[in-house]
């Protein structure tokens, strides 16, 4: 046995190496670093690029650093995509807040009220979330044309909460399920019915998984292509369809497309920076253990 | 008397998702179906029957051909790639080195970006010209001596759908590590701390104990991972547009129907995704609901 060599007080989370090879775990860091690196090598190209002067940029010199720091190409890439930015915000925030509310509902009921044929529906709803939307495109654009709402945003938006539902009915369901079922109940005992035990018990616990389910939402919907590409027409067109437009065009050069990118991936950045703990969960949520 | 208001209160509540659901996920996919049995070319739509027609052609469509063989390379470049990696980082990050919140952060922020960032940023990093006009990592690996890994990134021939493998998996690993990283900590320390004790090299320990924990994680992701796979298509469009050496049946769905107006053949192609997906999804929705139920 060589026990001896291991401390059983070693409270490292992870292999608990023993002494000898404290430096051993050192040498971890280089290929975490590494790593970080090729995940980082994008954004640094990005930035730089973004910052450079229109006389600097040239792609034999796309590795080196501005010699000063300058916005010509932010200016010129928020020219460019600023309707579509704007045309986002507008198709996006609406859409999180309506599928997580819709979310919400579905999932108290779901956890909380399950009626005969629930167990059935629920695989029924989440089967939604998986499907290639290929396999549904046609239908929905001639869906929209019928009702009118092809073209727009409001068409948009009604997409994005409808195929927004399976997650955000999940993500709800499972964390109202961990709410103790005794306070409900209690509720019930006071004679507070349906309604009343999802707006005084439940509501006000959910604040965390609105976060969750929103954030998510937004980040979904903001970085969606296939449905805005499909569904609206050029001046409604969101930001992922006006940026992919804009690399596809000749006329645009590159540093201001990198400016550009850097524009659009912004937003759900800021999410990702400041909120990353609930965008963490949802992205759990959306593996369905939650 | 006031539970069984209730009750139907309750499913008043739910029936307007339920029904949009049943309408925009299970009455559009019967809808493509009956397109796809149809001969509705052009803008009127004719839902002529012609029964599995269309389906026959794709399978005798030499395009189609090519958007199966780079659907195949791309999974596996994607789903091999991000898991060995995913894995790989999951272990460093749970050695419990400092700054690893950091470093966690680091591998996961491309998960907020769209793929349509990704793709035209990856465009330029993955410029494929050469000589005088070479640039993005073609440009670094010459700068750095590694003249033999420059390449011609998505336009090699037969093998160029790999490299918007490469971009998937920069974008979707930390995922993988967010799972794996989740297992490992799911693992109790005593199962760890009990084999060292009877001298257990790590290699063993992470052979014979932690690795087959981590087995339904690894399933699980594949799982995803395979059926995003199935998907692609925002990506591969940012990175390079429509070019029929790097179609994948998500393109050429979008291409035929909206610019082609062969829109049975597109249902077509709709039809058979979907199929493909509910191979791996019904098996995996009805095991994690299982099992969730059970606990």
């Amino acid at each position: 046995m060589s026990a001896t060599t291991t401390p059983l007080t070693n409270k490292s989370a992870g292999l608990g190496f023993p002494k000898l090879k404290f430096r051993a775990k050192h040498l971890l860091y280089l290929p975490l670093l590494l790593m970080a690196v090729f995940y980082l090598l994008p954004v640094y190209v990005m930035l730089i690029t973004g910052f450079k002067g229109f006389e600097e940029v040239s792609l034999r010199t796309m590795w080196d650093l501005p010699s000063t720091i300058r916005f010509d190409n932010f200016v010129e890439a928020y020219k460019n995509l600023a309707p579509a930015l704007w045309n986002s915000f507008n198709m996006v925030i609406p859409a999180a807040l309506i599928s997580s509310f819709l979310g919400s509902l579905n999932g108290f009921v779901l956890a909380k009220w399950k009626f005969r044929g629930a167990d059935i529906i629920f695989p029924l709803i989440l089967f939604g979330m998986f499907i290639p939307y290929q396999s549904i495109l046609i239908p929905l654009v001639e869906f929209m044309r019928s009702i009118n709402l092809y073209g727009g945003l409001p068409g948009l938006v009604l997409t994005h909460v409808i195929y927004g539902i399976p997650i955000t009915t999940l993500t709800f369901r499972n964390y109202y399920a961990t709410v103790p079922k005794e306070l409900v109940e209690a509720g019930r005992m006071d004679g507070t019915g349906l309604l009343g035990s999802y707006w005084y018990i439940l509501l006000p616990l959910s604040l965390p998984s609105f976060v969750v389910v929103i954030i998510w939402q937004f980040t979904s919907a903001w970085n969606d292509f296939l449905f805005a590409v499909v569904l609206t027409s050029p001046s409604n067109w969101p930001i992922t369809v006006a940026l992919n437009n804009m690399a596809g065009s000749q006329i645009i050069a590159w540093n201001v497309q990198m400016a550009g990118s850097l524009l659009a991936a912004l937003p759900t950045l800021f999410i990702y920076i400041f909120l990353g703990r609930y965008f963490l969960r949802g992205l759990m949520a959306g593996a369905l253990k939650g | 008397m006031t539970k069984n208001r209730d009750s139907i209160l309750s499913v008043l509540l739910v029936s307007p998702s339920i029904l949009a659901i049943f309408i925009f996920v299970y009455g559009f996919i019967a809808w493509s179906v009956r397109v796809s049995l149809s001969s509705w070319k052009g803008l009127t739509p004719d839902y002529t029957f012609v029964g599995l027609q269309n389906y026959l052609e794709l399978f005798k469509d030499p395009r189609f051909h090519i958007d199966i063989r780079n659907t195949v390379i791309f999974t596996l470049v994607f789903v091999v790639g991000s898991l060995v990696l995913g894995i790989t980082l999951a272990i460093l990050l749970d050695q419990g080195l400092r700054g690893e919140s950091f470093f966690r952060s680091v591998f996961l922020f491309p998960m907020a970006i769209s793929y349509i960032v990704t793709g035209v940023v990856w465009r330029w990093l993955m410029n494929p010209a050469m000589g005088s006009r070479m640039s993005g990592l073609n440009l670094l690996f010459s700068n750095m001596g590694l003249d033999f890994l420059v390449n011609q990134w998505h336009l090699t021939p037969y093998w160029g759908i790999a490299a918007i493998g490469l971009a998937a998996i920069w974008q979707m690993s930390g995922y993988t590590m967010a799972l794996y990283l989740a297992g490992l900590r799911g693992i109790p320390p005593e199962l760890r701390e009990a084999a060292q004790v009877d001298g257990a090299s790590e290699f063993y320990i992470y052979r014979h104990i932690i690795f087959p924990l981590l087995a339904p994680i690894t399933l699980s992701a594949m799982i995803i991972l395979g059926h995003m796979s199935l998907k692609v298509f925002d990506l591969i469009i940012a990175v390079a547009g429509k070019q029929i050496q790097l179609d994948v049946p998500a393109i050429y769905m979008w291409q035929t129907t909206f610019d082609g107006l062969f829109f049975a053949r597109g249902a077509s192609i709709g039809i058979l995704l979907l199929l493909s997906v509910a191979v791996l999804i019904i098996p995996y929705l009805r095991y994690t609901l299982r099992t969730e139920a059970e606990v």
